[in-house]
């Protein structure tokens, strides 16, 4: 079971020892328990590869606990990098190389068959010689269950490693196996040295100092024990490029959209954001205001949009149902907010750390009455930064709420991007403290747009009450049904307004076929790799994906009716046909799904999965193979 | 508050203005007649003539529920909000916007109630602003239901057997806030000792929670109604930094002395639901007050964009 290594003691590999795979892609997952740094070591060595010039995707694979028991499958805790020579766009299918800080953290990686059939796993064998002989029994029978896979297991004494550079290896393993890694993908140790002192600055000079040794020994140990390598050709970027996550690119496109005020109550995964922006945030002139509750951070966000530049909030999707009452007083009183929404599992508290798309509906039509607002989901790390500016910009020149949809997988995920260029004109302008010329009112709603000019406290002859009542132009309250119905349909032109400003989305591939795959958000980089891999069978498959959600762009019906079939494919749930009870009438369909047939009439279908985990273009590609409609091209 | 901070926004217009009560009169109040609102609102009215606020730098900021109209009868800035948070949207205005003026009206219900969580925590927060509690015990605007501040044995059209609990002490609780920097308790049928409450709060630098006694005609007539014939229940607090209302003497002839930096003295009034206390409970100026912790360095746009440059090394490939 185990591979006997190749090489022993303190000789040095000759090269007929080693074998350099020369691949463009290639992922590896780290899982541990909790707290042994799996995702700090998988995070460093991401970013070290994005520096070097090869395409990357990291994914946490995170536990809801902070410490949850020790040695347990479903507490697995770690992080898969996908590496590859061309920019990757997600996490890709099955890995193929995994190092274990356990067996058990293993197992609940084998289980979800996150795990390629011929994967390499390097994992600690300290367990197998336990002195307690449960453990001992438990990695027999781990090894026993891991046999039914075709895995190449070899053992690895990390923690006795780590021992000649550290008292404590529970703290430093992740170091020795950065180390491991550096190695094995022939890193640059510089950077991986440089990179160490960035994550670990706001800590003692010490930690970065061993972590250096044990990155050393790492590299040294893997060096003298390993048989493989690989190789994966980077290619040359012109463009200058970043490395973060999206929430990372949330908090600098809040600096660079010019919104100052953050309010937020802490709630998995969109927490980040804050930690961000608590750290730099205010050395621009920004607050992060960590309110009493989630109701709290939306009124706070209000009040600051209400007297001067618009401000937002971000949260989660229990989060966003507190937040309902909130969101259409905004919307009633024409208040610019920016709001963020980091998807995760649901319903109710559901999967704090995982990754799902269920707020959709409940963002577009979730708040009791008619209100209309503006909802955007950013797809990629990129887009995460630049969705602020253009949010906050449409927030204000709509007076209305605007909700950006991003979710856990771009939360957590990591990968190089073009660096922004910035440009000062992203930013707000000031407030208008300009006194109000006589006879303008504070809805002086344009007959056409539905738009209308914002009076702020300060400014002269400006003086009104906004209120969540209906009301009329003078923001007087108004119960009857003529000022009702000319309120409702200028708030609701305002939507229209903006619409006709929207082009039609592209179509990835050719504008007609046999299939076409729609989908929005995080999803776009496995969708597109899976479509791309699809029409390469030959198959007469394109995609589409939604950039706004609230309100669709136009032509959807146009480019729909070129293709035989459409369907949507999302993190959602979905009743199969064919399950007990399931008709064609009373099936739960995907959520885009649901939306798409409303506003197009086709007869959109979906290919849904509710994993907890980002979709795999694999899986995705054989949907597509499955879905494809009978008399196809293929 | 300090009514003097004059920022930059408003110092280029030429202001020789000067402000009579009818120019922050809105349209005529929808409240019944006898209601306390009128009167809260009257004595607000002649306070920022006194204080010759400019009506443009003043919001007024409410919940829900009857006394929540407010801002709709001043001619000021205002926000009408929803039903419990005004403390978060006015928290929001003055976090952006510490020049201006703030003041939060709340019933009883939406402070006490729905926002209790809101209420607790501006009370440590400590913000600049004057928050009213116009307190009638009752939900009026729905029609007579318990509040927490009825008291038990009231009966109501949800609780027809009378109130369940002892009514809520919304003096006490705010007492107890780590934090709370002014504690007052008024009248609204005492309007002299409402304007020099309302004064003094104003006065305040930070959070200056009022709790403003208050008939209902409609529904709770005979609990402050009846207060309001019987002076010999009320008692005045008086002493080192207390407010003095030598008019008020002839009438209200119970005092208390009470130093208004003695906490626990303030708490131990408090207490006491029985009694019509009224005064300064407690002042401390020297409370920290959570906007000024945050205030914030300005930049330019192009500075801004320097600043994100230099964040963005620390991402760069």
């Amino acid at each position: 079971m185990a591979v006997k290594l190749p090489t022993v003691g303190d000789r040095t590999p000759t090269d007929q020892d080693v074998t350099t795979y020369t691949v463009d892609d290639k992922s590896v997952e780290i899982v541990s328990d909790s707290g042994e740094g799996a995702q700090k070591c998988g995070q460093i060595f991401g970013a070290v590869s994005a520096k070097m010039g090869n395409g990357v995707w990291t994914v946490e694979i995170i536990p809801a606990e902070v410490e949850p028991p020790p040695r347990n499958p479903a507490g697995a805790s770690g992080i898969r990098v996908r590496l590859g020579s061309e920019p990757v766009t997600n996490w890709g299918d099955e890995t193929n190389l995994v190092i274990a800080f356990n067996e058990q953290a293993l197992l609940g990686r084998h289980r979800l068959n996150a795990l390629a059939d011929d994967a390499t796993i390097l994992i600690e064998n300290m367990w197998a010689t336990h002195p307690d002989p449960e453990i001992r029994d438990q990695w027999s029978a781990a090894m026993e269950e891991l046999s039914e896979k075709d895995y190449r297991i070899v053992e690895v004494p990390m923690e006795d490693a780590c021992l000649d550079v550290v008292d404590n290896p529970r703290r430093g393993k992740n170091m020795f196996v950065l180390g491991m890694l550096a190695w094995i993908y022939d890193r640059d140790l510089e950077l991986c040295r440089a990179q160490i002192a960035d994550a670990f600055r706001k800590k003692s000079p010490e930690v970065t100092e061993r972590s250096h040794r044990l990155l050393e020994s790492g590299y040294r140990w893997a060096g003298e024990h390993l048989d493989f390598r690989y190789r994966i050709p980077t290619m040359e970027s012109k463009r200058e490029m970043v490395v973060m996550n999206g929430n990372e690119a949330i908090a600098l496109g809040a600096v660079a959209a010019g919104l100052e005020l953050a309010a937020m109550y802490p709630i998995t995964p969109a927490t980040s954001v804050s930690h961000m922006l608590g750290d730099v945030f205010e050395r621009f002139g920004g607050v992060v205001h960590q309110a009493e509750d989630e109701i709290a951070a939306a009124g706070v966000s209000i009040g600051a949009s209400y007297s001067g530049k618009c401000a937002f909030t971000i949260t989660s999707g229990p989060g966003m149902a507190l937040k309902t009452e909130f969101l259409g007083l905004a919307i009633m009183t024409e208040i610019p907010l920016v709001v963020v929404d980091v998807q995760r599992g649901g319903p109710s508290t559901g999967l704090p750390t995982k990754v799902e798309q269920s707020d959709l509906l409940a963002a577009i039509f979730g708040q009791p009455g008619d209100a209309p607002h503006v909802v955007v989901a950013p797809a990629t790390i990129e887009e995460c930064f630049h969705v602020m500016t253009t949010a906050r910009r449409i927030a204000e020149v709509l007076r209305t709420v605007v909700i950006v949809l991003s979710d856990a997988n771009l939360a957590t995920g990591v990968a190089p991007y073009p660096r922004p260029l910035l440009s000062a004109e992203w930013q707000s302008t000031p407030p208008d403290q300009r006194p109000i010329p006589e006879g303008q009112r504070p809805y002086d709603w344009d007959p056409d747009t539905g738009i209308s000019r914002r009076f702020i406290p300060g400014q002269l002859g400006g003086e009104h009450t906004v209120t969540g009542l209906a009301h009329d132009e003078r923001s007087k309250v108004a119960y009857d049904s003529a000022v009702n119905v000319r309120a409702s349909t200028m708030r609701s032109r305002k939507l229209a307004a903006f619409q006709s400003t929207l082009r039609p989305p592209p179509v990835n591939g050719d504008e007609h076929g046999d299939l076409l795959v729609v989908g929005w958000g995080s999803t776009k980089g496995a969708i597109e790799e899976a479509v791309e891999r699809a029409r390469r069978e030959g198959l007469a498959v394109s995609s589409l994906h939604l950039t706004f959600l609230s309100p669709l762009p136009p032509g959807l019906k146009e480019i729909f009716s070129h293709f035989t079939k459409v369907m949507t494919v999302e993190i959602n749930y979905s009743d199969e046909l064919g399950d007990p009870f399931i008709t064609e009438q009373n099936r739960r369909r995907g959520q885009l799904s649901w939306l798409l047939r409303g506003a197009t009439l086709v007869d959109v279908d979906c290919w849904t999965r509710v994993l907890g985990e980002p979709l795999r273009p694999g899986k995705i590609l054989g949907a597509i193979r499955d879905n494809l409609p009978k008399g196809g091209s293929a | 508050m300090s009514g003097e901070s004059c920022g930059l926004l408003h110092a280029a217009r030429d202001d020789d203005r000067v402000f009579d009560r009818v120019d922050y009169e809105g349209p005529v109040a929808r409240w019944c007649s006898g209601c306390g609102d009128h009167s809260v609102l009257s004595a607000a009215q002649r306070l920022l003539a006194e204080k010759q606020l400019a009506p443009e730098n003043t919001v007024f900021v409410s919940g829900i529920g009857c006394s929540s109209r407010f801002p709709h009868y001043m001619k000021t800035y205002g926000f009408h909000g929803i039903h419990g948070r005004a403390l978060t949207i006015a928290t929001g205005v003055k976090l952006t916007r510490p020049e201006l003026d703030v003041f939060v009206v709340m019933g009883d219900g939406d402070c006490i109630s729905i926002g209790a969580g809101h209420w607790v925590h501006a009370v440590r927060y400590n913000v600049d602003m004057v928050a009213l509690l116009l307190d009638n015990e009752i939900y009026g605007l729905t029609k007579k239901q318990t509040s927490p501040t009825t008291p038990q044995g009231y009966k109501s059209n949800t609780q027809p057997r009378g109130s369940y609990l002892p009514a809520m002490n919304p003096l006490e609780a705010t007492l107890g806030i780590t934090n709370a920097s002014f504690v007052a308790q008024t009248a609204e049928w005492i309007p002299a000792h409402l304007f020099a409450t309302l004064k003094a709060a104003y006065e305040h630098s930070g959070f200056a929670f009022v709790r403003i006694l208050q008939r209902c005609p409609h529904f709770t007539a005979d609990i402050f109604g009846e207060a309001a014939k019987q002076p010999d229940r009320v008692e005045i607090l008086e002493g080192p930094g207390g407010i003095r209302v030598e008019a008020l003497d002839a009438i209200y002839k119970n005092k208390v002395e009470h130093d208004s930096s003695d906490l626990a003295h303030a708490r131990a009034l408090a207490q006491d639901m029985t009694a019509i206390r009224l005064g300064i409970f407690f002042e401390d100026e020297s409370r920290p007050r959570y906007e000024e912790t945050r205030s914030i360095p300005q930049h330019s746009a192009h500075e801004k964009m320097e600043l994100l440059e230099k964040e963005f090394e620390r991402y760069a490939v």
